[in-house]
């Protein structure tokens, strides 16, 4: 099972993020399973939504407490919610900045992660240029794909088709590639990247 | 030689079931065939206005559709004694749920017609003024607000009678029940307070609103007929006298409907979408006291030490009314 | 039959919509609100025909379906927690009057103190108004149960409830089976009421009903439950045949072959619970899953046989009953009486408070060495509670209980779980 907990302030799409990944898991043919958290609920706000991906039935219904990967929409959370909390070691983090892990403060927490499973993407900016409004979430998404490879770019964009339509739909689409090239270009550029499928789903069931 | 105009008042309005009419001249009631939807063998009180009130309605009512209606009941007298167990006295289709929740089982029943394309079967939903204005005020306020095809019926007579004569908001002032005694420096009820439910049915805007009494048979039956024909919500409220609630004589029930009437305390007239489009004038004004004392739940008004300053509040009720529905003009004559 | 990753109001929604309701009605309230919302846009749409009332209280939503069921319209509507409690008068009404409508509720907990989350308080509250109450694992289960419990109210003449953990279920995002129209129509023929409101055959609904024959009437529908336990399975074995798949009927057990510990439960918490036993079987002990799935009626003879060689019994139920107990512990209770098989409670879950693997692990294994009480609260925050207790013995206008309790805890955004 992967697990995936993303962060954000009320108001950015961070539900509808963790709705499309999992309908892009769905697209591949896995199972999936999305929710959002369950605290107070108002714009801006911190809010977590969960997805939970597996190649059988998912029954487990807490929330994710041990993530594979964890994605960051809104920065301003890092300092005032434990958002690493329960992250693998082997785990992936993707946050919404345009700064480094150094620049956020957040060093100790790179230190102990893979450097091909980190990366900073300007995901606002990126949505800003593409869609116009700073809606960061499916953009995560595309960067997410080139990250970590558990869902692809394909899926992600017919997730997003899925849940948008008309220009709303290409921009997100447009800014979802756009942010995963970037990704992957970032990757490739700080190490010598591994197959990223060969490493996961280690934990038995 | 001069002529003098010569008044002639028919006697078939105070007489239930005038024969001597043509008959399309006569009322429903005053037909051999007719309906009975209430029929014999209810267990109200001996000279229930409200018994007398749901006959004339109903009847017209399926007069006017060729039986093609269902009603939907409140709790109250009018369910009570209609339906003793294991007996009915409805003719008709009828369904007796809640207290508070007439209105909306009527909602539910129209919606069911309409989908099923029986749009051609009327729904009547009917309760006293305790389960209209109070309790199933929310209800009756949501289905006007959706303008539902139901035509509700309110039978008033002014008190929650079945549970023994209490308070409702559409007692009136100075109206002696169980339940004003704590309330107020006098044993009636204080003034300043109830709901005017016809005025509320018309604020919603919706397509007809009138009021009646058991004391004008043609008027009340005119008012159901034309009702059940208009698709909407419609609101139909009946004055009803309780000669056990109120103390008053069992046979004195239509005299006392047509006292109120005809001392402006209870206005009779016919709105549609908020507007008021034909009033039933005064024939002949009285005093309100002609009205209350016959009636025991006002006695204290009366006596040694009558309460003129009281009776002095009540006749400006009175006054208002027919200022403000217009219930005399110059003639005195009718509509 | 059609595979879709939606999320679970949605899939009830469709799934109501394939039974073809004709009139459906509800109130707005977190977190079945998604539910009406997804049916009003299929009427909207054309694609399902009814009447669609906005209707302006829950009160108000039960009284339209009670009017429309009893004029032999197919009648659906939803609630939750408050919105059932605002309603309870036409629930009564609507179970008396033997009318089969369906009615999901999304759990979620029961005020004061405000609580839009999940727990089953407020089905429990209700457990013993003459409604079927249904209790679904999993989004597909929810929407598969919508459409036995039209075939099962209307063969009953019994209003039916499909209770749903609200958020938890309702709003997740989940792989769903939805089936084709063909197939459910010919599960579910046409509403053939036995009462109806209809001027070709006039007669009385509702009259009042004496002490010479009160008695006789709740026997009657006394019977009728029970009989609801030959039905429920018979439809859900009808449902596999027409579907192909296992869903709704009595009770499910899960590794209970062999198994010396069972846990029993309702809804969603099921699913964590197998996750659980699988690694409490793999640690070696002998552990096993009882689900309930019927809970009204309560299959009290199949939840015995089930359990006969078990040596112990955890419920874990999100409810209890206040300064006595577990509720769903007492109908097991009820079930094992006479067996000496003890049961102890576990609340757990209480307006949406997170259960996890790491806090069922724990209880079960103290439970499996018999060291867990007659009724546990999980997770429960004993040094908080102290303090509050402290001040209000100290104060006297100590303040409202439950926002000191709020004080102590804290900022909660701040909070994964």
């Amino acid at each position: 099972m992967f697990q995936v907990r993303i962060h954000g302030r009320g108001g950015q799409g961070v539900v509808t993020g963790a709705e499309m990944l999992s309908i892009a898991a769905f697209l591949e043919g896995k199972h999936a399973q999305a929710f959002p958290s369950f605290g107070s609920e108002r714009t801006g706000a911190p809010v977590v939504a969960f997805c939970r991906i597996d190649t059988k039935e998912i029954r487990l219904r807490e929330p994710i407490m041990a993530p594979d990967a964890i994605i960051i929409q809104d920065p301003t959370l890092l300092h005032q919610v434990d958002v690493f909390q329960g992250l693998k070691a082997d785990g992936y983090v993707l946050i919404n900045s345009a700064k480094s892990f150094t620049d956020l403060g957040i060093d100790e927490v790179s230190v102990r992660l893979r450097p091909e499973r980190q990366v900073c993407v300007p995901a606002t900016e990126i949505a800003l240029k593409h869609l116009g409004r700073p809606l960061p979430n499916a953009v995560l998404l595309g960067a997410f794909a080139g990250l970590a490879g558990e869902i692809s770019l394909p899926s992600v964009v017919s997730a997003i088709r899925d849940k948008f339509t008309g220009k709303v739909a290409e921009g997100n689409i447009a800014a979802a590639t756009a942010a995963c090239e970037q990704v992957r270009a970032q990757l490739a550029a700080c190490q010598p990247v591994k197959e990223p499928r060969a490493d996961q789903h280690q934990e038995a069931r | 030689m001069s002529y003098q105009p010569v008044r002639f008042y028919q006697t078939g309005t105070f007489t239930v079931g005038n024969r001597l009419l043509d008959e399309h001249d006569r009322t429903v009631q005053a037909m051999p065939v007719r309906a009975n939807s209430l029929t014999s063998g209810h267990r109200a009180c001996q000279g229930c206005g409200e018994a007398l009130g749901a006959r004339y309605a109903i009847d017209a009512a399926v007069a006017a559709t060729d039986r093609q209606v269902i009603a939907a009941n409140a709790t109250g007298c009018l369910e009570v004694f209609s339906t003793p167990y294991p007996e009915t006295s409805w003719q008709i289709p009828w369904i007796h749920s809640l207290f508070g929740n007439t209105a909306a089982v009527a909602t539910g029943i129209a919606a069911a017609l309409r989908v099923k394309g029986r749009e051609d079967i009327r729904v009547i939903a009917q309760g006293g003024d305790g389960g209209t204005t109070d309790i199933g005020f929310g209800c009756l306020s949501g289905m006007f607000e959706r303008n539902d095809d139901v035509l509700y019926i309110c039978y008033d007579n002014e008190a929650y009678m079945n549970t023994g004569v209490q308070r409702s908001s559409a007692t009136p002032p100075a109206a002696r029940t169980a339940t004003t005694l704590p309330v107020g420096p006098a044993p009636g009820n204080v003034f300043g307070q109830g709901k005017y439910l016809p005025a509320i049915a018309m604020a919603h805007g919706i397509p007809y609103v009138a009021t009646a009494t058991v004391a004008d048979l043609h008027d009340l039956e005119y008012k159901v007929k034309k009702a059940i024909g208009i698709r909407g919500a419609k609101y139909l409220h009946i004055f009803v006298p309780c000669p056990l609630g109120w103390g008053s004589a069992s046979h004195e029930t239509i005299k006392l409907a047509r006292l109120v009437t005809q001392c402006g305390l209870f206005p009779v007239f016919e709105a549609e979408h908020g507007e008021v489009t034909g009033v039933a004038k005064i024939r002949k004004p009285i005093p309100v006291e002609d009205y209350l004392r016959p009636q025991r739940r006002y006695a204290h008004l009366f006596g040694k030490t009558p309460a003129t300053e009281t009776l002095a509040r009540i006749q400006a009720l009175a006054d208002r009314n027919i200022r403000h529905y217009g219930l005399l003009d110059d003639a005195g004559a009718r509509r | 039959m059609a595979l879709k990753q939606i999320e679970g109001s949605h899939g009830v929604a469709e799934a109501v919509a394939l039974c073809r309701p004709e009139v459906i009605c509800a109130y707005p309230i977190s977190p079945q609100t998604h539910i009406v919302e997804g049916l009003g846009e299929m009427v909207k749409a054309g694609d399902l025909r009814a009447e669609f009332i906005n209707v302006e209280s829950e009160f108000a939503a039960m009284s339209v379906a009670i009017g429309a069921s009893a004029a032999g319209a197919r009648t659906y509507t939803a609630t939750a927690s408050q919105g059932l409690l605002f309603m309870v008068e036409a629930v009564y009404n609507a179970s008396g009057l033997g009318l089969p409508i369906v009615m999901t509720v999304a759990n979620r907990a029961i005020g004061a103190p405000i609580n839009i989350w999940n727990d089953h308080s407020d089905t429990m509250s209700q457990r013993d108004c003459g409604w079927l109450q249904l209790f679904a694992e999993t989004n597909q289960e929810a929407l598969d149960l919508h459409i036995q419990a039209f075939k099962i109210a209307e063969e009953l003449s019994l209003p039916v409830m499909v209770c749903m953990d609200g958020f938890i279920l309702t709003h997740a995002y989940e792989r769903l089976d939805v089936p084709d129209q063909e197939r459910v129509d010919n599960f579910l023929p046409p509403f053939e009421p036995r009462q109806v409101l209809d001027p070709v055959a006039p007669l009385s609904i509702g009259a009042m009903v004496g002490p010479e024959a009160y008695t006789e009437v709740r026997y009657l529908a006394h019977l009728k439950q029970r009989r609801a336990l030959d039905l429920i399975p018979r439809v859900a074995a009808e449902f596999k045949a027409m579907f192909g798949r296992d869903a709704g009927g009595l009770i499910r057990p899960y590794r209970l072959e062999g198994a010396r510990t069972a846990v029993v439960a309702l809804g969603s918490v099921l699913g964590t619970i197998k996750d659980t036993v699988d690694q409490l079987r793999d640690a070696g002990h002998a552990i096993g899953v009882l689900g309930i799935t019927s809970f009204r009626p309560f299959p009290l003879e199949a939840v015995r046989y089930a359990l006969r060689d078990v040596e112990r019994v955890i419920v874990v139920e999100k409810c209890f009953a206040v300064g006595v107990g577990g509720i769903l512990a007492i109908n097991l209770r009820l079930a094992l009486d006479g067996t000496g098989q003890p049961v102890r409670t576990l609340v757990a879950g209480l307006g949406g408070r997170a259960i996890t693997m790491g806090s069922l692990a724990r209880a079960f294994e103290r439970a499996m060495a018999d060291q867990l009480e007659a009724m546990t609260f999980l997770d429960l925050d004993e040094a908080l509670v102290e303090r509050v207790l402290e001040r209000e013995r100290l104060v006297r206008r100590s303040g409202p209980a439950a926002e000191a309790i709020l004080r102590e805890v804290g900022t909660v955004a701040a909070k994964i779980a």
